[in-house]
């Protein structure tokens, strides 16, 4: 488990592929949250024909694309205070108003990365608890229990080759229960009641690949033989 | 007759006490009244207790409120950034003290303690580190935690426009949490790029009603925070 190095070894999807991935499942007409980092890839990779509709926390719904040099505003940026645009129809508000979208269930998807997940849909993704740490955890406490839909897009394990997604969280949890899918280099896994069930199996990947890099049991549920 | 206009960032923030609890608006630069805290800084009222939703960014506004020695106490969601330089080392050294609050709670509380409501309760935080030691209910087979509406003695905060009677608009996502510390501040001072006259703004197009402001001062052309970052530019 020690030597899994994905990018070297070519195998499973890329970053822009986990988010092209996760990009399908998002239907047409929805209100989503994007986080940082990979999350934000998402938007670019949205099937043609869908109007989905990206809100910021703070204070804007109907998020566009990087602003040119001439459109940049310094008073228009992001959740991760980068700069961006207004689409035609978008809207602002306080921060009051954009976490009563957030709390009280309004938008439809979030996608966020994650330290870890349990197979219970636990996420841990603000803090690994170290002492020493400067503790922050911005609106992703809020967004996973307010959203109705929590996707997850992360390498399945950690850059060591340790385990994501585990029977439980060590991390300090965002939220309990809160995950519904995610999206990992490897596979695309639902947390159901009955466990974690794998749906989806990157190109060239297999089961057991999948099995042996994640420390709870999975279902498979792909069409994929093993 | 009805006016909240003073002359000079000084005078408006000249009744901040020692030990007042000051909200100050702003996500990242993006509504950072940042004349107003330098005046903050120069008028020097120390042991204050902060509410922003970040810890400021280099060496100047709130950074600079910080580093000066005059919080001890922020409340905040973010507390670090790519340009925090200020905050992590005193918060290492137990120089200042950190009440982290999820952002959509600390939102909240704000509005709360803006609407006289002393408590309400939310998902957010339910079985996290961030839920110990307060109290938990549960409504409708869900678990909830109780958190307070927060109150300051002062909010500082920036808009686009003002007029006399301190109705307000603001710049794109510069607004933030800048109408919601109007209402729970005793005393809501105002820095305005631009004052117009009575009537100008649409009462429409009023975002914050002047009854919740205090004093107003015209600041033309606000300096950019990043901008004295990349400089390198340090306050006082």
């Amino acid at each position: 488990m020690n030597n899994v190095a994905h990018e070297n070894e070519q195998i499973g999807w890329s970053r822009e592929e986990m988010a092209q991935r996760c990009a399908q499942d998002i239907e047409d007409g929805s209100y989503v949250n994007l986080g940082i980092g990979i999350p934000e890839k998402v938007a670019q990779y949205v099937p043609e024909g869908r109007e989905v509709i990206y809100h910021t926390e703070n204070g804007l719904l109907g998020m566009g694309n990087a602003p040119t040099d001439e459109e940049l505003d310094p008073d228009l940026i992001n959740a991760g205070k980068k700069p961006v645009t207004a689409v035609p129809g978008a809207s602002y508000f306080h921060h009051g108003d954009s976490f009563a979208m957030i709390r009280g269930n309004h938008i439809d998807v979030c996608v966020l990365g994650a330290m870890q997940v349990s197979e219970k849909g636990d996420l841990a993704n603000w803090s690994t608890g170290a002492p020493d740490a400067i503790p922050a955890v911005g609106g992703a406490m809020d967004l996973v229990a307010g959203v109705k839909t929590i996707y997850i897009i992360t390498q399945h394990t950690t850059k060591t080759g340790a385990a994501k997604i585990l029977p439980e969280c060590s991390f300090p949890l965002t939220g309990r229960g809160v995950v519904n899918r995610i999206y990992s280099d490897l596979c695309v896994i639902d947390v159901t009641v009955s466990g974690l069930k794998l749906i989806e199996l990157a190109p060239s990947v297999s089961f057991d690949y999948v099995q042996e890099r994640t420390d709870v049991v999975l279902t498979n549920a792909s069409n994929m033989s093993v | 007759m009805i006016d909240k206009r003073v002359t000079s960032c000084a005078a408006a923030v000249a009744d901040i006490k020692d030990g007042d609890t000051v909200m100050i608006g702003g996500f990242g630069e993006a509504g950072s009244p940042i004349e107003l805290i330098h005046a903050l800084i120069d008028h020097g009222a120390k042991n204050l207790t902060v509410v922003n939703n970040n810890t400021g960014s280099g060496r100047v506004g709130l950074a600079a409120l910080i580093e000066n020695g005059q919080v001890a106490k922020m409340i905040c969601s973010y507390p670090r950034t790519a340009n925090s330089l200020v905050f992590p080392e005193l918060y290492r050294s137990g120089k200042i003290e950190l009440e982290l609050v999820p952002q959509g709670t600390l939102a909240e509380r704000i509005r709360a303690g803006g609407a006289g409501v002393p408590a309400f309760y939310t998902k957010t935080s339910v079985g996290t580190p961030l839920a110990e030691g307060k109290e938990q209910r549960n409504f409708d087979g869900e678990d909830y935690v109780m958190e307070r509406g927060l109150k300051a003695d002062f909010a500082l905060i920036k808009a686009k426009q003002a007029d006399r009677y301190g109705n307000l608009t603001f710049n794109k996502t510069a607004r933030n949490f800048a109408p919601i510390m109007a209402m729970a501040a005793n005393k809501t001072l105002v820095q305005s790029n631009e004052m117009v006259e009575l009537g100008d703004i649409e009462p429409e197009n009023v975002v914050t009603p002047g009854i919740f402001v205090n004093s107003i001062v015209e600041v033309q052309s606000p300096q950019q925070e990043s901008k004295l970052v990349k400089e390198g530019v340090v306050y006082p």
